[in-house]
C-alpha cells in the first residue's frame, strides 16, 4: 500500500497498540499531526513539552505500556529533554517523536533546528535520525522494543520533515511492518546463571540477619508476587526503596519501609546491621547508601539486575546475577527449596534468625516514625497530618503521585503503599514539576481508579499549566499542595548545615492564590488552614469526578523531614528528629 | 610512590559495531562525558561491511574501564568488546613523517629508515617523506631518532590491533562483554 512518511509512522504506532499519545504540534511535526485526525489513537494537547514527556511517564508506569509523547523540533524537542533524563535515570519505557527540520536544511541553522539527537543522546537509552521514509516503520518498531525490553528506558526518533510531508516527493514510500527487530548488538540476558543462583541461595540458607534490599526493578519485571513469595518462604524482611514503595505491602509483618536518606530508622538500621544483603533490581543509590565505605560494613551482597552495568558499579556483590528479577527470583525460590535454605536444613541459622526478628521488632516498636498535629488554636497544620488523612480517606487502590522534596518524602514515610503501581514518583533525576503532569498521565493509564498528586507550592509552580490540559481534556486528577510557603528541603539544609542562613528559599503562601489560579484552569479550587478543616476538603475534593480539584492546603513552614541520614555520612548516624532530643530544633 | 601518582596505563578495547551513523560518536562521548581521554582511536569497516572494528587505546586506570565498557556495551549498535592484552595481541600502526634532510645528512636519514624497514614516499629539496608501519613501540623508536635530525610534520594512524591466534595456550583474550 502506498502512503506517505507521516500516514507511515501513525499506523506504526497504531501497530505498536498506542492507545494514547501526549503531545504539542509546531511547524516541524505538522505533517505528522494531520494523520491524526483520522487515527483512532487518542492525542492529549499539553500546554508544555515538558508535560508531554511526564504525561508519557506516569500512563507508562501505571499502566506497564510505553508512552508515547510526539514533540516539534527545536525548542519543542529541548523542553523534553528533561523528561527524557527523569525517564532515562528511573528506567521508564517512552518513546518520544520529535520532528525535525527537512534533511536538506540540517545543518544550517534553520528556524527551530537543533542538534535533538546529539542533545539526547546521553539521556536515551538509545536515539535515531530517520533519514528515509522507507525507515519509518522499522525504526518505530525498534525503538518500542528497546523502551520496553531489558532495562526500559526513553528512546527518542526524530523525523526530518521531508520524509513525512505529502507534498514533498521523498515522503513516499510503501508501507510494511516488520516481522521482527534486527538488532544484533542487543539482546538482554534474562535468565540468572543457574551456579550464582546456587550460591545465591547457599548465602541466603548461612545467613543470620538478612535483609531484601527491593528496588524499583521489582516493579519493572512485574516481581512483586515472586518477591512475596521469596520473602514468605524465607522469612526474610524487606525494605522497599523509593522507587519500590508498593513493591511489597507495607502492611505485610515482614516489610520494613523505605531506606535511605529518609528512610525509617528500622529500614536503615536493618540493612546497615545485615549480614546478608539481597538486592533486587536496587543500585545502591547514594540515596540509599549513605557513606558508601561505612554502608552495611557486614554485609554479603547477593545483587540482581537486569543491567550487568549495576552489578560491581558502586559495592562489589559476592554474588553478582545478571537477568529479570521475576525469572531469577523464581529460580531463587526453587534454588533456595532445593537446599532446604527455607528453615528446613539450616539448623544453626535458624536460632539466630530469631534473634535477628526479635532485634527488628525492638527497632520497630522503639523508633516508629514521629510527627505531632496540634489542636490547640494557633496550632500549625503538619503535613504529615494532611498526607494520613488523605490515605485514611481514600481507597488503597488509589494512585498517589508526587513532585520532589519534602513533600515526596513524607508521603512515601506515611502513605501505606498496599499495591505496586500505586506510587509514582521521580527519583533518580528528582525533577520538581513532575507530579501534575504525571499524575495526568496516570490517570489517563488508569481512568477507573483516584490519582491524587501530593505536591510542593514550589514544584505546583513549574507545570501547575497542565491543569490546564486536564481540566479541558476532562482528566479528572486531584492535586493536593502542601503549601509551606518554602522550597522546603532547601529551607531544611539551609537551617541543619548553612546556619539557618535562608537563602533564596522564600515564595510566599499567597502568591500566587492557588484556590484563585485553580479555578482559572477550570479545576475546582479549596483552601484549607486549620487541621479541623482537612478531613471535609478531602471529602469534597473525592466527591467532584468531573474536574480537577486543587487543595491548597497552608502547612507548618518549619517541620522538617526525619529521619535523616546527612548528605556523606554514614548510615549509622542518622538522626532521628527535634522529638527524640536530635537534629534541628 | 602513591597509588593515585601511578601513571595510566594504556589500554586496548577492541569495539565490534554496526555500520551505522553516529555510533563513533556515540562510543567516544562515553569516555569524554567521564573526562577521559582517548589517546588513539581507528575504526574501518571488517569484512562484513555491516559493521565497523573500533580499535581504541584509553588512558583509564582498570577499575573505571570495568564500569565504561559496561556502559559502552549497553550502546545499542555496539555488537562485541574485548580488552586485548598487548602482550597477546597483534598491534600495528602506520606512520608518515617528513623529516628535513638537507644533502649533508640526507644519507643518515636514508640509512636509518633502511634499518627501520620504512620507505621514501616523497623527496623535496631538503626533506624526505618517509612511510613506516609497525609495532607502536618501533613507531616511538623512530620518532626519536628522528627528531634528531628535525621533525616537519608527523602523521600516526593509532593502532590496529586482533588477539594471537590460539595455540592451545590459555586463553589471551580477555572478553569485556
Amino acid at each position: 500500500m502506498e502512503m506517505n512518511g507521516g500516514q507511515a509512522l501513525i499506523k506504526s504506532l497504531e501497530m505498536e497498540g498506542v492507545e494514547v499519545m501526549f503531545g504539542l504540534p509546531g511547524g516541524a511535526i505538522l505533517p505528522v499531526y494531520d494523520p491524526i485526525i483520522d487515527s483512532p489513537i487518542r492525542h492529549i494537547l499539553v500546554r508544555h513539552e515538558q508535560g508531554a514527556g511526564h504525561m508519557a511517564e506516569g500512563y507508562a508506569h501505571v499502566t506497564g505500556r510505553p508512552g508515547v509523547a510526539m514533540v516539534t523540533s527545536g525548542p519543542g524537542a529541548t523542553n523534553i529533554v528533561t523528561p527524557l533524563a527523569n525517564a532515562m535515570m528511573d528506567s521508564i519505557p517512552i518513546v518520544v517523536i520529535t520532528g525535525q527540520v527537512p534533511s536538506l536544511a540540517i545543518g544550517t541553522d534553520a528556524f527551530q533546528e537543533c542538534d535533538t539527537i546529539g542533545i539526547t543522546r546521553s539521556v536515551t537509552k538509545h536515539n535515531e535520525l530517520v533519514t528515509q521514509a522507507a525507515d519509518i516503520p522499522r525504526v518505530i518498531r525498534e525503538a518500542f522494543h528497546i523502551a520496553t525490553t531489558g532495562r526500559p528506558g526513553p528512546v527518542l526518533v526524530d523525523i526530518p520533515k521531508d520524509i513525512v510531508d505529502p507534498n514533498n516527493p521523498r515522503s513516499a514510500m510503501e508501507w510494511y511492518w516488520p516481522d521482527s527487530v534486527d538488532l544484533p548488538g542487543y539482546k538482554p540476558t534474562m535468565k540468572g546463571h543457574p551456579l550464582k543462583i546456587k550460591e545465591a541461595a547457599r548465602l541466603i540458607g548461612e545467613s543470620q540477619r538478612p535483609v531484601i534490599y527491593a528496588g524499583g526493578g521489582i516493579l519493572k519485571a512485574r516481581a512483586a508476587e515472586a518477591l512475596r513469595e521469596l520473602a514468605e518462604m524465607t522469612g526474610i524482611h524487606v525494605v522497599t526503596t523509593l522507587m519500590a514503595r508498593g513493591a511489597f505491602p507495607d502492611s505485610h509483618p515482614l516489610c520494613l519501609g523505605m531506606p535511605g536518606m529518609h528512610g525509617n530508622f528500622t529500614a536503615v538500621t536493618a540493612m546497615q546491621e545485615a549480614d546478608l544483603l539481597i538486592a533486587l533490581g536496587s543500585r545502591f543509590d547514594d540515596r540509599v547508601t549513605g557513606k558508601v565505605s561505612a554502608f552495611a560494613p557486614d554485609a554479603k551482597i547477593i545483587h540482581v539486575d537486569i543491567d550487568p552495568a549495576e552489578l560491581n558499579k558502586v559495592r562489589r556483590p559476592d554474588v553478582p546475577i545478571v537477568g529479570d528479577c521475576r525469572l531469577v527470583i523464581e529460580e531463587l525460590i526453587g534454588a533456595v527449596r532445593d537446599l532446604g535454605a527455607d528453615g528446613t536444613a539450616f539448623g544453626h541459622a535458624a536460632g539466630a534468625r530469631s534473634t535477628w526478628d526479635t532485634q527488628i521488632d525492638a527497632w520497630r516498636a522503639q523508633f516508629p516514625l514521629h510527627y505531632e498535629q496540634g489542636w490547640e488554636e494557633g496550632d500549625r497544620l503538619k503535613p504529615q497530618f494532611c498526607i494520613e488523612a488523605l490515605r485514611d480517606n481514600n481507597t488503597d487502590d488509589t494512585i498517589v503521585v508526587s513532585g520532589v522534596g519534602q513533600h515526596q518524602m513524607w508521603t512515601s514515610q506515611f502513605w501505606h503503599f498496599e499495591h505496586p503501581y500505586t506510587w509514582v514518583n521521580s527519583g533518580g533525576l528528582g525533577t520538581m514539576g513532575f507530579a501534575v503532569p504525571a499524575a495526568i498521565g496516570a490517570k489517563v493509564g488508569m481512568p477507573e481508579r483516584t490519582v491524587w498528586a501530593i505536591d510542593g507550592d514550589g514544584c505546583f509552580q513549574m507545570t501547575a499549566q497542565e491543569l490546564v490540559t486536564a481540566a479541558s481534556e476532562r482528566i479528572p486528577v486531584k492535586v493536593a499542595i502542601l503549601n509551606n510557603a518554602y522550597l522546603g528541603m532547601v529551607r531544611q539544609w539551609q537551617e541543619l548545615f548553612y546556619e539557618e542562613r535562608y537563602s533564596e528559599v522564600y515564595l510566599s503562601p499567597d502568591l500566587p492564590d492557588y484556590k484563585m489560579w485553580a479555578e482559572a484552569m477550570g479545576c475546582v479550587g479549596l483552601r484549607v488552614e486549620s487541621p479541623e478543616e482537612v478531613v471535609p476538603a478531602i471529602e469534597k475534593a473525592n466527591s467532584v469526578d468531573d474536574r480537577p480539584v486543587v487543595i491548597d492546603f497552608r502547612v507548618d513552614w518549619n517541620e522538617k523531614v526525619y529521619p535523616m541520614v546527612a548528605a556523606g555520612t554514614s548510615n549509622s548516624d542518622i538522626i532521628l528528629g527535634p522529638e527524640q532530643g536530635e537534629g534541628g530544633h | 610512590m602513591a597509588a593515585s601518582n601511578l601513571p595510566f596505563r594504556h589500554h586496548t578495547l577492541s569495539v565490534l559495531v554496526e555500520n551505522k551513523a553516529g555510533v563513533l560518536a556515540r562510543v567516544s562521548g562515553l569516555f569524554a562525558r567521564r573526562g577521559y581521554n582517548i589517546y588513539s582511536l581507528a575504526v574501518a569497516p571488517t569484512d562484513d561491511s555491516r559493521f565497523s572494528r573500533i580499535t581504541v587505546v584509553v588512558d583509564v586506570e582498570s577499575a573505571p574501564l570495568e564500569q565504561v565498557t559496561k556502559q559502552l556495551f549497553k550502546l545499542i549498535h555496539v555488537v562485541k568488546i574485548s580488552e586485548l592484552d598487548p602482550e597477546h595481541a597483534v598491534e600495528r600502526e602506520l606512520m608518515i613523517t617528513t623529516v628535513r634532510a638537507e644533502a649533508g645528512i640526507r644519507s643518515q636519514v636514508i640509512e636509518l629508515v633502511d634499518v627501520f624497514q620504512g620507505r621514501i614516499v616523497d623527496v623535496g629539496t631538503d626533506a624526505v617523506t618517509v612511510e613506516l608501519a609497525g609495532p607502536p613501540s618501533k613507531l616511538d623508536d623512530f620518532e626519536d631518532l628522528m627528531r634528531a635530525f628535525g621533525i616537519v610534520e608527523l602523521q600516526r594512524t593509532g593502532r590496529v590491533a586482533l588477539p594471537k591466534l590460539d595455540r592451545g595456550g590459555p586463553a589471551r583474550l580477555r572478553k569485556v562483554s
